[in-house]
């Protein structure tokens, strides 16, 4: 469980992921947890925008969810600590302490795989393997901004890094209300597009739901289907297309 | 606690019955009426199908909790909001029955936005011998028209005519969750995420609204209400639950617009179990007042709680229903699950509770002898008229035989709706398509 405040251990005895056990202890693993939560919350949330009529309780607490992390770490300058350390590794990271996260105790005691998981390993084992410029990205569309190098947390300026963080924040809840579609793009084109690799997540979060125990449809589910008049740019055409095989499914 | 077994043979998974099924067939919503002859269910296809309850015979007394497809019909269609480009889907969220007060039955059907008020009544002779119109209806030719007749009613096979008597439509901006019959039995109340509107049975084209949460700013939105219902006997009072834990209780007499409430019914969060979820599991998915009017039952991610009307800083009792999750919320979360909307139901002596779990299973709590069980609706695991064995999920250490673990459960298996007959025992459990209705074993 991921006790608010409290630092937890880094796991270890993984030896399939081995390589990036030295990444993850660099960084306060409590940290990272609650990097990749925020990172998994931001996901939803924009999952929830591409929708009309997004589930509103859903949204609501997915929202209380990131400003309750968002004020913790401002709280406890988390924001410039992560700004000085990030490396190269750091998105890389922060998806794997997405796999961390959700592993109990026990499990990683035991160095157990859990099944719903393996997957993701694979896909990061095969990332590692490949050249770095082709890393992370399933589809070769968007190559250009979603360098992991420029990550919003390496901005030179934290003031600066932290306004755009702000930034999308705010277009996020304001579009809790959302019934235009065009928000969608804006929400897209506006915010810095290599803050994380929302393909990989995506794709990362798929094949963990599918693998898991509820099905796609459950999910992402709400109560209004996508809608069929997103117009993106080419860059979301993937996205557009992973929205609509969990609809579908 | 009483044993229970599967009503009959026939009853068994009433609806779709190994069939091939789809998306459209899963049960949104379970209910019987006042008597518990009938019982209604809504689905994800926007259909009702109301079952009756076999009469009792001495010949078959096994026969006695069995229940029969009594009425099947269409309650909502997909409908697309052209101003919104939304498409608005047809399941339906809840059904409420109106007391019965002639040979007809009532019941309220709602979608996200649409209130329906269906009358289901049973037609067994039909007039014959009109002097305009022929047998099938079609007019006939005046010229033809030599004699006046008398018609008559002649006897026929048993119909059951489902038809929609009133439609309560575009009140409701966001997705109704709870609609509730007020005990003055004229006035009914229908709740979204954001309003609570009062409706009066007879006047469709205007409601009041009675509650309105919605900020002026809509950034400033941090809490939705999750779910409503009216006080069983006084009929101006109603509780309301939110997204942060907490329930209303609003009195109708204080003002038009209830809202500041009368009532605030709140516990204060313990320290120790503190986390990012917190908020997340202690939004109530579903809030029942007992049968007497003292208490109301509300639902949470991982517990049931009990509160005195009188009581608004802590509940009564508080129920464990599925603890062992509590080391999996960061998968529930990441799995969406957490969202699920479990509901509670009280049996018909406010005595014991009933709520739903993974895996099939639910749980029933015994408030007197603080018992309780975990039972499970599944087709492979039970048979006919067996006593349904109770389950039990193994957290850590050594699993015993008979036991599961908490990692094999089955999170695509939930059971989020159930209804308890109003007098006796008998439950009818929603398990995705599957309705499954038990009784306590008689010896």
């Amino acid at each position: 469980m991921f006790v608010r405040g409290l630092k937890r251990k880094c796991f270890d005895g993984e030896e399939d992921i081995e390589g990036t056990l030295a990444g993850i202890k660099a960084i306060p693993s409590y940290n990272l947890q609650r990097q990749s939560l925020l990172d998994m919350s931001l996901v939803k949330l924009q999952l929830c925008h591409m929708l009309v009529e997004p589930n509103l309780c859903r949204s609501v607490l997915i929202a209380n969810t990131v400003r309750q992390i968002q004020e913790e770490m401002t709280q406890d300058g988390t924001w410039q600590m992560i700004n000085t350390q990030s490396t190269g590794q750091t998105s890389l990271d922060r998806l794997v302490s997405t796999d961390i996260l959700c592993r109990s105790s026990r499990e990683q005691a035991e160095g157990k795989q859990v099944p719903g998981y393996s997957s993701f390993n694979k896909d990061f084992e095969d990332d590692q393997t490949q050249d770095s410029s082709e890393t992370m990205s399933t589809s070769s569309s968007v190559q250009t901004p979603r360098n992991l190098q420029s990550n919003v947390w390496e901005m030179e300026n934290p003031q600066e890094s932290r306004g755009n963080f702000q930034k999308s924040l705010d277009q996020i809840f304001e579009t809790l209300e959302n019934k235009n579609p065009n928000s969608v793009e804006d929400l897209f084109s506006e915010v810095d597009n290599s803050y994380y690799d929302l393909d990989t997540m995506l794709t990362g979060m798929m094949s963990n739901t599918k693998m898991g125990h509820c099905d796609g449809l459950e999910t992402f589910s709400s109560p209004t289907t996508a809608t069929s008049n997103s117009n993106c740019k080419s860059d979301l055409n993937e996205l557009d297309h992973i929205v609509e095989i969990l609809v579908e499914s | 606690m009483a044993q229970w077994a599967e009503a009959a043979g026939k009853g068994r998974s009433l609806q779709g019955c190994g069939a091939p099924w789809g998306p459209a067939d899963i049960i949104s919503t379970v209910e019987f009426n006042h008597t518990g002859e009938l019982l209604a269910t809504g689905d994800k296809g926007g259909r009702v199908v109301i079952f009756q309850r076999e009469q009792e015979s001495k010949q078959q007394p096994q026969r006695r909790g069995e229940y029969n497809v009594y009425s099947t019909f269409q309650s909502h269609e997909p409908e697309f909001d052209y101003l919104k480009s939304l498409e608005i889907e047809e399941k339906i969220n809840k059904i409420r029955w109106l007391p019965q007060h002639n040979a007809a039955y009532f019941l309220l059907s709602t979608n996200d936005k649409t209130v329906k008020l269906w009358k289901v009544s049973e037609r067994d002779k039909r007039p014959e011998g009109y002097n305009l119109k022929d047998e099938d209806g079609r007019l006939r030719d005046p010229s033809m028209i030599t004699t006046l007749r008398v018609p008559v009613l002649r006897p026929m096979d048993l119909m059951v005519e489902a038809t929609p008597r009133r439609v309560f439509a575009n009140a409701h901006t966001y997705h109704i969750n709870s609609i509730s019959v007020n005990s003055d039995y004229e006035t009914y109340m229908s709740a979204d995420d954001l309003r609570i509107n009062l409706w009066n049975f007879e006047i469709t084209n205007q409601s009041f609204n009675i509650v309105d949460i919605k900020p002026a700013n809509m950034e400033e939105l941090t809490e939705v209400i999750t779910a409503a219902e009216f006080h069983p006997h006084h009929c101006n009072a109603f509780v309301y639950s939110s997204s942060k834990g907490t329930i209303r209780l609003c009195d109708m007499r204080a003002a038009a617009l209830c809202d500041r409430h009368a009532k605030f019914f709140e516990e204060p969060e313990d320290p120790s179990n503190r986390s990012f979820f917190s908020e997340i599991i202690s939004s109530i998915s579903d809030v029942k007042f007992s049968h007497s009017g003292r208490y109301i039952m509300t639902r949470d991610y991982l517990t049931v709680k009990v509160w005195d009307l009188n009581m608004e800083n802590r509940p009564m009792e508080t129920y464990q229903v599925h603890d062992y999750l509590r080391s999996k919320l960061c998968s529930l979360y990441e799995n969406d699950c957490i969202f699920d909307k479990f509901e509670c139901v009280w049996n018909g002596s406010d005595s014991v509770i009933m709520t739903g779990s993974y895996n099939n299973f639910f749980r029933m709590f015994d408030r007197n002898t603080k018992r309780d069980v975990t039972l499970e609706a599944s087709r492979e695991n039970s048979k006919p008229r067996a006593v349904l064995k109770p389950r039990k999920v193994c957290v850590g250490g050594k699993r015993r035989k008979d036991e599961i673990s908490v990692d094999s459960l089955d999170f695509s298996k939930k059971i989020l709706h159930t209804a308890w007959h109003p007098s006796e025992n008998i439950i009818a459990v929603a398990a995705t398509n599957n309705l499954y209705i038990f009784q306590d074993k008689v010896n």
